[in-house]
């Protein structure tokens, strides 16, 4: 954060995960587990959940440690932090629905390695009291969930014709197989950016006659 | 499992491509592809970390399944990978001070780097033997390479061509991986008959 800059009030820090630095659409951060487990909106919200609880619970406890940790280790501790939680994800998704967890496989343990939750313990839990790290990291998770769900339930409508296993079309729909495998993936989120690099640079386009006006 | 050694190969190379069938380290493939020179030692280091993580994965099974400790799997096997990039960036650092300013912040990356934890994961998840996890990891670090190189080489002509702005950055690199992968869906079924 600039020195200047006022510190952002809870709500902010909660909605910058979800619109301003949307992890999956702005930062583009997490891309395996993003494309991997999104062939349908089910599997996106569970992956989406349990990201999250690794999240806010990795952030919590490195807040938590933040002035104890020496800054050598530091990733070190993080890691293993992260990776306790994961194990903990692990096991519950195993206790809670073994078809959630045989649909999304080792991509659960492979949360560990999932680039937002290091980032967030790096770029934001070590440096704020524990409620902050929380709130932001709870935002950060639910634009993670936002993310996949927009991936998935695209892929689900268009690659299977269905959005959670309840069929939309009739039985005429011809399927669009290729959304549900790997290139699919590729190409719906790359028109999820197209999308929103359009938006924006239309933004940009109607903010800069207005500016010329009043210079004028 | 018992697939022969060749099948593993081929298809952790070519039909199962970590990259663009299992989307396993796609942050490496995004961010370092930019230039060719750069694309070979990266993938080089990452086809190295992967046959260390393998490796000591495999003892480490072993290991935790013999004291029926195997809540602590996950854990022990992300401590080896750090370890095994750490022994990595100080090798490259040592060797080729040049190629260790190249690859910057994605060398310690590698620890993040899911293909190199994905190995570890789905050899355990296969029950694989030793040289079948071993021919696994070495197939996976060459299909990255490969992916990575193409990527690289695609994106270096792309470089002159004219791309409205919209378009450019991320989107245009999905794009590309997008039709690459499409390319790789032509070899499914190699490597899975007799």
């Amino acid at each position: 954060m600039m020195p200047g800059q006022k510190q952002p009030t809870n709500m902010e820090e909660f909605l910058e995960g979800i619109w301003k630095q949307n992890p999956t659409f702005v930062m583009v951060l997490g891309m395996c587990p993003t494309l991997a487990v999104t062939v349908s909106s089910m599997n996106a919200i569970s992956m989406g959940l349990a990201t999250t609880f690794v999240l806010v619970a990795s952030a919590l406890l490195v807040s938590l440690v933040r002035n104890v940790v020496p800054a050598q280790v530091r990733i070190a501790a993080y890691i293993l932090i992260i990776a306790t939680f994961v194990t903990v994800v692990d096991y519950a998704i195993q206790a809670i629905s073994l078809a959630v967890y045989d649909a999304l496989g080792a991509f659960i343990q492979l949360i560990v390695v999932n680039c937002i939750i290091l980032g967030r313990a790096e770029a934001h839990a070590a440096k704020n009291p524990p409620i902050r790290a929380v709130i932001n990291a709870a935002g950060m998770g639910i634009g993670f969930t936002i993310g996949l769900f927009a991936l998935g339930s695209v892929r689900e409508i268009l690659g299977a014709g269905k959005l959670f296993g309840i069929a939309l079309f009739g039985a005429d729909f011809q399927p669009w197989v290729v959304m549900v495998l790997p290139p699919g993936g590729f190409f719906v989120l790359a028109s999820w950016l197209l999308l929103f690099n359009w938006l924006d640079s239309r933004k940009a386009a109607n903010a800069q006659p207005a500016e010329g006006r009043v210079h004028a | 499992m018992h697939d022969s050694l060749s099948q593993i190969f081929i298809a952790t190379i070519l039909s199962n491509n970590f990259v663009l069938a299992m989307f396993l380290g796609l942050c490496p493939f995004l961010g370092v592809s930019g230039k060719l020179n750069t694309a070979l030692p990266m993938g080089a280091a990452t086809t190295f970390v992967i046959m260390v993580a393998s490796l000591c994965a495999f003892g480490l099974n072993w290991l935790v399944t013999e004291l029926n400790m195997e809540y602590l799997r996950l854990i022990s096997y992300i401590v080896i990978i750090a370890s095994a990039v750490q022994l990595v960036e100080m090798f490259l650092k040592k060797t080729s001070p040049v190629l260790f300013r190249a690859l910057g912040i994605y060398l310690p990356l590698i620890t993040t780097n899911c293909a190199v934890l994905g190995v570890a994961l789905f050899q355990t998840a296969r029950e694989y033997s030793f040289l079948q996890a071993m021919t696994f990891a070495f197939g996976g670090g060459l299909g990255f390479t490969l992916a990575l190189m193409l990527m690289a080489g695609l994106r270096e002509r792309l470089r002159l061509a004219t791309v409205p702005n919209v378009v450019q950055g991320t989107a245009l690199s999905l794009m590309l991986a997008g039709l690459l992968s499409l390319a790789f869906m032509g070899f499914a079924g190699l490597g899975a008959g007799e």
